[in-house]
């Protein structure tokens, strides 16, 4: 028994974005059911009371003054752009009319 | 004629970093020709090494006219006139910057990586961008979506990875140091392959600005060298607060060159029980120990240690990375850069652009996809994070009793290309030793330290407590001084008789 179903794998596919073929559906599902096992090992641990916080992420927000600086110029912006149109990246529709 | 030009009119391209550093100041040979000969070096064997993603030729010859005027004029910025190397996941101005990946090809970057304007200002000359695993996911750069970068050592064997790319060219002779990243042993791993120093500093000692984030909690630039000093020589430059990176420590930078004083009297070596188990190569395993003799004979006191949560750090690793790694690559949807393949809708895009996602990058997606996921994230990623805290806790009590922590840095030698890509698990076996020193607060380095029989490197590894690269890159350097490892060069009739495949 398989600690992820097909359709589990399914599923994270389309949280991910990612279109995966039957054949990588069926590899993953395999692959990442053995990872997953793999780590129950930490259930062998007792959890309760545990910081989820280890010193190196025990830091404080950093701040700054509000203001305004200098950033990339427009057109080095848009350089790398599949599709620009307009000064503004230019996707297809996401709102039928 | 004097010894120095002698030198370096017979061959200055086996010359240390700091070697030639000397020549560039004295005269003894300009970066104009130093950089040519290593540009031809790059032409004659790269080939077959398959170090290179880029060839930045135009741009170094450039840099290195500029150094020459420089140079005239007595100055004397820290890395003046020598040519280094660029793992490519830090962005480079002008530069295309792939991360070994389809989904940024073609990319060029608007703006330089923290890292890279502190080697220009150095005066660096850059010969070019070096092969990586995609995104930095691997250990042998067999991910990577171009080619499959080879061990100078063995051209059967992976360079390690991900840093594999820079660790070849420096072993090559193709480049003086290079900078890769470390987020699970990246840049020790690959030097320990490779027969090189490289340190992987404490995290938040060198900004992360401008590097393709992998996961971000992990992710720390390194430095490759021939040497401890040449190493050393690279992390001075680029260590330092970046206000650009939140994690960036604001702290004064010390001499770390000046603190190679080779003197380890009364150093106290932990050696940790945990990383002398089943799986270690028994070659490994008795130059590592010969190494920890070496250096209580130099004066260091050797103590026996425990680092009781050692087992835990692959599987809190590989929860931990892809969860972030899930939500750092989530940006690649072929819109502000990168190719895009068009679907049928918006999302449809999305999805059909991602698919230039290698196998590796999508398998560590999907895992932290659903580590992170609605009813599954305190089973996995938040235990993970917990179990994370208890093995850094490990390394606080094992610091309150000794100085630095010797074990292997890989329990392998460089193991042979197509060996165990099918394999995930037993890939990321290859990091079982390197991975906590990321899961801490600590900082760690691989130097050589022996060869097993069949010529292949084998790395000590040296872990010291937050920010102490100091004390890990003293005793690297104590050690280093006492043996010949460093010496050993890599065949050049090995490049001549290989077919590149």
């Amino acid at each position: 028994m398989m600690t992820l179903s097909k359709k589990d794998v399914e599923k994270i596919a389309q949280l991910a974005r990612l279109a995966l073929s039957s054949s990588e559906i069926s590899e993953y599902q395999r692959q990442l059911s053995a990872i997953l096992e793999y780590a129950e090992m930490l259930d062998e641990l007792e959890h309760a009371g545990l910081d989820a916080r280890p010193g190196q992420q025990k830091r404080n927000n950093v701040m700054r003054e509000d203001v305004v600086e200098p950033g990339l110029a427009l057109e080095d912006v848009l350089f790398n752009a599949a599709q620009h149109a307009q000064d503004q990246f230019l996707i297809q529709p996401v709102l039928e009319d | 004629m004097y010894p120095d030009v002698i030198e370096a009119m017979m061959d200055p391209t086996n010359l240390t970093l700091t070697r030639v550093r000397d020549q560039l100041r004295s005269g003894a040979i300009s970066s104009v020709d130093l950089t040519e000969k290593m540009l031809d070096r790059v032409v004659a064997v790269d080939n077959t090494i398959k170090g290179y993603l880029t060839v930045t030729d135009e741009l170094a010859l450039e840099q290195a006219a500029d150094a020459d005027r420089r140079l005239a004029d007595g100055e004397e910025t820290p890395l003046l006139g020598i040519p280094i190397a660029i793992k490519d996941m830090i962005c480079t101005r002008g530069i295309p910057t792939t991360a070994g990946s389809k989904i940024l090809e073609g990319y060029i970057p608007p703006y330089n990586a923290y890292v890279v304007d502190q080697l220009e200002e150095a005066g660096a000359i850059l010969l070019g961008k070096t092969n990586t695993d995609e995104f930095a996911m691997g250990s042998s750069t067999e991910n990577s979506a171009y080619v499959t970068t080879r061990n100078p050592w063995n051209l059967e064997c992976v360079p390690g990875g991900s840093s594999g790319g820079s660790a070849a060219v420096v072993a090559a002779r193709t480049a003086f140091g290079a900078i890769g990243t470390d987020t699970g042993g990246s840049v020790r791993q690959p030097a320990s392959f490779c027969g090189l120093v490289g340190l992987r500093p404490t995290y938040g000692r060198v900004s992360r600005w401008g590097v393709i984030a992998f996961a971000s909690s992990l992710d720390q630039v390194g430095t490759f060298g021939r040497t401890v000093k040449d190493c050393t020589a690279m992390f001075q430059v680029v260590a330092g607060h970046d206000r650009r990176d939140s994690t960036s420590i604001n702290r004064p930078v010390p001499d770390y060159q000046s603190a190679l004083t080779g003197d380890v009297g009364g150093l106290r070596i932990g050696v940790p029980q945990e990383y002398f188990v089943e799986g270690i190569e028994p070659a490994v395993e008795s130059a590592v120990r010969e190494a920890i003799a070496a250096l209580e004979k130099l004066g260091a006191e050797i103590v026996e240690i425990s680092l009781p949560h050692t087992r835990y750090a692959l599987p809190v690793y590989y929860l931990i990375a892809p969860a972030e790694a899930s939500a750092n690559l989530a940006r690649y949807d072929g819109i502000r850069y990168g190719p895009r393949i068009e679907g049928a809708d918006m999302i449809d895009s999305v999805k059909q652009t991602r698919s230039l996602f290698g196998p590796e990058v999508k398998r560590r997606i999907m895992l932290g996809t659903y580590a992170l996921s609605a009813g599954y994230y305190d089973a996995y990623y938040g235990r993970a994070l917990k179990v994370r805290s208890l093995i850094a806790q490990d390394f606080v009590a094992a610091f309150e009793q000794i100085d630095v922590i010797a074990c292997p840095t890989s329990p392998t030698t460089a193991f042979k290309v197509g060996e165990r890509i099918d394999d995930p698990l037993n890939m990321y076996l290859a990091d079982i030793f390197t991975l906590s020193v990321n899961l801490s607060a600590s900082c760690g380095l691989s130097l050589p330290c022996g060869f097993d029989s069949h010529g292949l490197p084998i790395g000590l590894q040296l872990i010291g407590d937050a920010l102490q690269e100091e004390t890990i890159l003293n005793a690297a350097y104590a050690y280093e001084q006492a043996t010949e490892w460093h010496q050993q060069v890599p065949s050049i009739e090995t490049y001549s008789g290989a077919a590149s495949s």
